[in-house]
């Protein structure tokens, strides 16, 4: 039987945090997007409950303030998005064209 | 060995439900996944001991965070996602350079010795330690985090809301 | 039962309160007023500002005295230090703000969008911005950070019709949201790593990890440190960081424009000293290399990419990450020396400086474009600013200074703050890059010139006089002086940053290392 470390916890972490660099980088809908940036927060979040169990608590802390900003940032990205889809009815990213990419 | 099953369940599910969140086409679909991820973290933050901030990702995250995605991919009624050239291009480029930034994150975390192995149970993250930590030591950033809630809703308010109609000309395209 | 807080702490966190609680008036108000008064929620603005001024003022008074008082205080159970670089940096953001609010009323009214949100928002951003300043824990850092971002997400996009605006607005927050989760994802592996997610406790963790491994970095540490910076690169819009600046500053409202480019950024260079300097202090041997590039590369692709632009705010967003480059390469020099060495305060003192100066030169330029806006001309292309010298012959001079000052021609403000980072750049004898700065700087005259001879040369398209408000008048006039001012009389500006480093007392740097 293998021991279960923080480290196994990191590994998943950072797979997540790739996972979401890589949707960042390549999908073209907004929403997914801003999906993909969720999940780079998720991994931050699994990063300092894993660190916190080695720490004490203030990683926890930390990750309830992480979780607020992605709720915050969230809804103003969709709003942003709302915005943007009344004037131009796309969501895709690299049809953002008007302003040079 | 109850650990190391539910820790490799609920990390593969993870990983899988993230990595289908970039395969699928339908933003639906991506947002189901993610719903999933958000759900077997959470139980991943119970391992961890971490109750409160357990309840917290599965009440604001996969509940009120997702059901904002939920809503607005339904509102704008967003379709399939075509590939385009632009788009295979940053596929072929992106995803062999973002591994090998992955096997150098995995490297390096492992290179780094000294993580002790968590014990399940005996769980340290009780709310009303958590609570007293709120209001004590991170009593600023708490309050801070009060006026950042506020932000967003203002900010959402102000951009989604529809706008007042003008008897002004249109304005000159650049 | 001890007490907890005392009175201290409530004193030192006055001018966010302040600010915070002029922000909630003005969204109160705003419901009662009539379309004609909107004004009304400027003023109120304006003397949010005023009163968060008098409070700064009032902490400098009682704990931040010269001789035998304090160089700071913490507050909060050590999540902030007021010390003197964060009054310092107080007082930047609070006149940048004041001047973004004078501009911007006439502007909101011509682009009917003058809604008390607004001025709200800018308000809320810089208690954000303090945060980011005075924060001494990375959650109140990280918290800060997101206040400002998203709050300034919002003002790019306040022009809900204008489809440059929306989309500046999807840009500036898709990759400033990416940005802050990598920056989050470095502070958790930095927490981690030590411990603790006070910046001090982080700082003593490392340097003691580092004299444990002989001098080299625990490679969680690079990984951490790299994450981290470039968080903090995208923040300043670095080259190669910087995709999102010339973007956001072309779409957003002309006046929110010349606020990023000044208070924004003078918020994220006092978070990024406040983490590189204060806290990754024993890292410094690994981020050097990282920023000595950074550094080349900002100028270079700014400085080029400059050369071609027609958009007036496009050109001066290239010309602001040109700026930033000179701004790293005293960052460059004082990361390679020791504390001790001269090098270091010399570049401390540039990079604080050349902000000061920046934050009125460059919203000078920014209130001159402003002012182009009327009902039918966007005014932002270089075609609308030609022949500006026959419509408004006071505005026309008054850019040329705050050009000539942006290239740094010597008896002007901007000279001096490139004048302290060359210094310590040949200080910390990195000759070849002093000298690559030198020739970016005279390189950068060309595409200031441009603007100015469109604007002297050219005949106007535009026949009639240009109108000033009494808010542009009042910005324009203080930019113009404080520009010609700290260039004539450069020692009282001098001695602000000294007395901001703590450098007229024992300790050496107020608050750095033990």
């Amino acid at each position: 039987m293998v021991p279960i470390t923080t480290l196994h916890y990191l590994v998943v972490a950072a797979a997540l945090f790739v996972l979401g660099v890589i949707g960042v980088l390549t999908r073209r809908n907004v929403v997914v997007v801003l999906m993909s940036i969720e999940l780079i927060l998720n991994a931050v979040n699994l990063n300092l409950v894993a660190f916190s169990r080695v720490w004490g608590l203030h990683g926890q802390i930390f990750s309830i303030f992480v979780i607020t900003d992605a709720a915050a940032e969230a809804a103003v990205g969709l709003g942003i998005l709302i915005a943007f889809f009344r004037n131009k009815e796309t969501v895709n990213v690299d049809e953002v064209d008007l302003l040079k990419w | 060995m109850l650990h190391l099953a539910l820790f490799t369940i609920f990390g593969a599910v993870a990983v899988a439900g993230a990595v289908n969140l970039l395969v699928q086409r339908h933003p639906i679909n991506s947002a189901l996944s993610l719903i999933a991820v958000m759900a077997s973290l959470s139980v991943e933050y119970l391992l961890l001991g971490a109750e409160f901030v357990a309840a917290v990702q599965v009440i604001v995250y996969a509940g009120a965070i997702m059901v904002l995605f939920v809503f607005v991919i339904m509102l704008l009624n967003a379709g399939e996602e075509e590939l385009t050239r632009g788009s295979r291009v940053a596929i072929l480029v992106g995803i062999p350079g973002v591994l090998i930034g992955a096997v150098l994150i995995a490297w390096t975390l492992v290179q780094h010795s000294g993580t002790g192995e968590v014990a399940i149970g005996a769980l340290p993250g009780r709310p009303e330690t958590i609570g007293w930590l709120l209001f004590h030591d991170f009593l600023l950033p708490f309050e801070v985090t009060s006026i950042l809630v506020l932000i967003a809703i203002m900010g959402a308010v102000v951009l989604a809301g529809r706008p007042v109609p003008t008897s002004q000309q249109p304005r000159k395209e650049a | 039962m001890a007490q907890y807080f005392t009175g201290t702490d409530y004193l030192l966190s006055l001018p966010v309160v302040l600010l915070t609680l002029f922000a909630l008036g003005i969204l109160l108000i705003d419901l009662m007023l009539p379309k004609q008064l909107k004004w009304v929620n400027a003023v109120t603005a304006f003397a949010g500002v005023l009163f968060a001024t008098a409070g700064v003022w009032r902490i400098q008074a009682v704990y931040a005295k010269g001789a035998g008082g304090y160089l700071g205080r913490f507050a909060f159970m050590q999540s902030m230090l007021v010390d003197r670089f964060a009054i310092y940096f107080f007082y930047l953001f609070l006149a940048g703000t004041a001047l973004a609010i004078l501009i911007s009323v006439r502007y909101l009214e011509i682009e009917n969008e003058h809604h008390g949100e607004f001025y709200a928002l800018m308000l809320l951003s810089v208690v954000g911005m303090m945060c980011m300043a005075a924060g001494y824990d990375i959650v109140l850092i990280f918290i800060g950070l997101e206040l400002m971002a998203i709050s300034t997400y919002v003002l790019v996009g306040f022009l809900r019709r204008d489809r440059r605006s929306n989309e500046a607005a999807l840009k500036y927050l898709l990759l400033g949201a990416f940005s802050s989760g990598i920056f989050a994802y470095g502070l958790s592996l930095f927490y981690g790593l030590t411990g603790s997610t006070n910046l001090r406790a982080i700082g003593n963790a490392l340097q003691h990890q580092m004299m444990v491994r002989n001098g080299h970095a625990d490679p969680v540490a690079v990984l951490a440190l790299i994450t981290t910076a470039t968080g903090l690169l995208f923040k300043i819009a670095a080259v190669p960081f910087h995709q999102w600046a010339p973007d956001a500053y072309e779409g957003a409202p002309t006046s929110i424009t010349g606020f990023m480019s000044v208070a924004v950024k003078a918020a994220a260079w006092a978070m990024l000293l406040r983490i590189l300097v204060f806290g990754l202090y024993p890292l410094r041997s690994v981020y050097l290399p990282l920023i000595i590039f950074v550094s080349i590369a900002t100028m270079t692709g700014a400085n080029l990419a400059a050369l071609t632009q027609n958009n007036l705010k496009r050109l001066l967003a290239y010309s602001s990450i040109a700026h930033v480059g000179y701004m790293l390469l005293g960052l460059v020099a004082l990361a390679s020396v020791d504390y001790t060495q001269p090098a270091f305060y010399d570049g401390f003192k540039g990079i604080l400086l050349y902000l000061m100066v920046y934050t009125f030169m460059n919203l000078g330029a920014f209130a001159v474009i402003t002012s182009l806006r009327n009902r039918e001309v966007i005014g932002d292309e270089i075609d609308d600013i030609a022949g500006l010298y026959f419509r408004a012959p006071t505005e026309a001079i008054m850019m040329l200074i705050f050009l000539l000052s942006l290239a740094g021609i010597p008896p002007l403000a901007g000279f001096y703050g490139k004048y302290f980072i060359f210094l310590s750049l040949i200080e910390s004898k990195h000759y070849v890059l002093a000298s690559l700065a030198v020739l970016y700087a005279v390189f950068g005259l060309y595409y200031y010139m441009r603007i100015a001879n469109s604007m002297l040369m050219r005949e106007p398209l535009e026949k009639e006089l240009l109108p000033l408000s009494w808010g542009m008048r009042a910005a324009l006039g203080v930019t113009a002086v404080a520009t010609v001012f700290i260039g004539i009389f450069p020692n009282w500006f001098i001695e602000a940053v000294n007395w901001s480093l703590g450098l007229t007392q024992a300790t050496p740097i107020a608050g750095l290392m033990k």
